[in-house]
């Protein structure tokens, strides 16, 4: 047996333990992975497939037909992108000049205002909600100090509505907004700016064309994550919003909670899925994906 | 007033031209913090309408919720459900993470987004969903099947976390360990995994919060004796303003403060982003 013969059953031999390590390494996630389509993949897999089932127990198109033909449908789709998007543009106005205060400051100051991002980041939706509903109630704060300063005479209606809804969804999706634009507004070299203003650019000059379309990522990927969390967001409008706004998340859990119609309620869940998925797929297209799955939390 | 005409950065902008950035920006960070932390004062609120400030100080509220069967069985639930989900999620994260990361298989960036996608779609899909499944197979409130549950929503934040750290780790230092007669475990267990032990906690951390705020899948799957503590505060709010809620969400407040000031002490910066 020549030498080379034998070189080439050794290289075989490697190739087919490295082949199996891999897979033996791949291995390890299966717990994980076991987890995930259980609880998961098999349950939505289930609900798209009840979507497709009619009352009578065969297929139809009959609850997404319905969701075709009820205006009432059409009004809580239009009232989830309303919410949704009045969130992310109003998250936008106010993370931006936050999110840049926080990039100018010395590092040090920077973490202590910091804190003011993650301290809310991390207490539980719940209570902030809770807090904004006592904030904004009848005989609330807000209305209190409104009236002790004469702003106005009456009590303001400021929750149980759109308004109220809009602002506890503002300060829970703000942290999502600012920490990825927080992230990308540091990666900006300091040189670029010194440059632009060496070149003779007046500092607002140098924020709008340099600055400004470089932090533009992350500011993509922080409305996206606010954009679809809001789409699929529960708890605050059913507290905050008095029944006057019924997002699609509502109205799934109506379904099933009140009228215990499990083929309407897949079939939104179905469509809010699709959506959801859509805007991220156009939205890889615009960023990378990995910015917004790295830096939402 | 020198600070004013100071430059405020290396283009010649002043703090004074700023200040209105500065104003905006306190504002801001004002409306954050004030109304996370203003239940903290009205929880110790006498009367039954929590103004602020309070005119009467006293601990009835707390009183009510430590003298309540109902409140205390939930906390325990909410307490035992985060500590199994962070053991549950916290090790097969981080040997899934792991295994991620050496496996060069074709599939492995596949399994990636599978694990990633709990955060990605909405909630109550998971929560109506695993509410099907459940009924089918009897889970529904049991505290297995909301540890299972919770686990799939903390998987992915582990994932992100333990991930990021073997990235800026250098495997090169757990083959020398195995090229000098360590097995593949032991390599792991005493050269990798305390070097990345400070995100291993933070991700643990992290699981136990997800499943002890979370609210929409507990709201379908835990029940009866199981219910836990987000889903009567969720059921408590839509029907009236119960004071009690401010102590409690007092408490909470307490707990999740104290996990994070945990994990930037052993983070030292390092923490989550």
């Amino acid at each position: 047996m020549s030498i080379s013969t034998y070189g080439h059953v050794n290289e075989q031999e490697l190739k087919n333990h490295a082949t199996k390590e891999r897979r033996i390494l791949l291995g390890l996630t299966y717990p994980a992975v076991f987890c995930v389509i259980t609880v998961m993949v098999i349950p939505v897999a289930w609900l798209f497939y009840l979507s497709f089932i009619g009352s009578d127990g065969n297929f139809s198109l009959e609850h997404y037909q319905r969701m075709l033909d009820s205006k009432s449908y059409a009004r809580i789709f239009l009232m989830t992108f309303k919410v949704s998007l009045l969130t992310t543009v109003i998250c936008i106005c106010i993370g931006y000049p936050l999110a840049y205060f926080l990039s100018q400051l010395p590092a040090r100051v920077a973490n202590i205002c910091m804190l003011s991002v993650l301290l809310p980041f991390w207490t539980s939706l719940l209570v902030r909600t809770y807090s904004w509903l006592v904030l904004l109630q009848r005989k609330g704060i807000i209305n209190q100090a409104g009236m002790d300063m004469g702003f106005w005479d009456e009590p303001l209606k400021l929750v149980h509505n759109l308004s109220g809804t809009l602002i506890g969804m503002v300060h829970i999706m703000l942290p999502f907004l600012i920490l990825p634009l927080y992230a990308s507004m540091k990666s900006i070299p300091q040189d670029y700016m010194k440059a632009s203003s060496n070149l003779g650019a007046t500092p607002t000059q140098s924020f709008w064309q340099v600055f400004f379309p470089l932090s533009l990522p992350g500011l993509m990927a922080g409305s996206l994550i606010v954009f679809i969390l809001s789409l699929g967001f529960f708890v605050t409008p059913a507290i905050l919003g008095g029944g006057k706004v019924i997002m699609v998340a509502m109205q799934i859990t109506n379904n099933i909670e009140l009228f215990y119609d499990w083929g309407a309620a897949s079939a939104l869940g179905v469509v809010l899925l699709v959506m959801t998925f859509g805007i991220l797929f156009i939205a890889s297209k615009l960023v990378r994906l990995d910015n917004v799955l790295g830096g939402g939390h | 007033m020198n600070w004013f005409k100071k430059s405020a950065s290396e283009t010649q902008i002043t703090h004074g031209q700023r200040l209105w950035l500065y104003i905006t920006a306190s504002t801001i960070m004002f409306l954050l913090v004030v109304p996370t932390l203003i239940v903290i004062p009205m929880s110790f609120s006498a009367s039954q309408y929590l103004e602020f400030p309070p005119k009467d100080w006293s601990f009835r509220w707390y009183e009510s919720y430590f003298s309540s069967n109902a409140w205390m069985s939930a906390t325990a639930t909410s307490l035992k459900a985060g500590l199994f989900t962070m053991l549950v999620a916290t090790p097969i994260g981080v040997i899934a993470s792991y295994g991620l990361h050496v496996s060069s298989h074709r599939a492995a960036r596949l399994v990636y987004m599978l694990l990633i996608t709990p955060i990605m779609i909405p909630v109550i899909l998971i929560g109506i969903g695993s509410f099907y499944i459940y009924v089918q197979i009897g889970l529904v409130n049991t505290m297995f099947g909301l540890v299972v549950a919770h686990t799939i929503l903390a998987l992915p934040l582990v994932l992100i976390v333990v991930t990021s750290a073997f990235k800026s780790f250098d495997m090169g230092q757990e083959q020398a360990a195995r090229s000098l007669g360590a097995s593949r475990f032991t390599a792991f267990m005493t050269v990798t995994l305390p070097q990345i032990r400070f995100s291993v906690i933070t991700a643990a951390l992290l699981a136990f919060l997800t499943s002890f705020d979370e609210v929409i899948v507990a709201m379908f799957i835990s029940g009866g004796d199981n219910a836990t503590l987000t889903k009567n505060m969720f059921n408590a709010l839509r029907d009236q303003i119960d004071p009690t809620i401010a102590s409690i969400s007092t408490i909470m407040i307490i707990v999740s403060t104290t996990l994070v000031i945990i994990t930037q002490i052993f983070g030292k910066g390092k923490g989550v982003k």
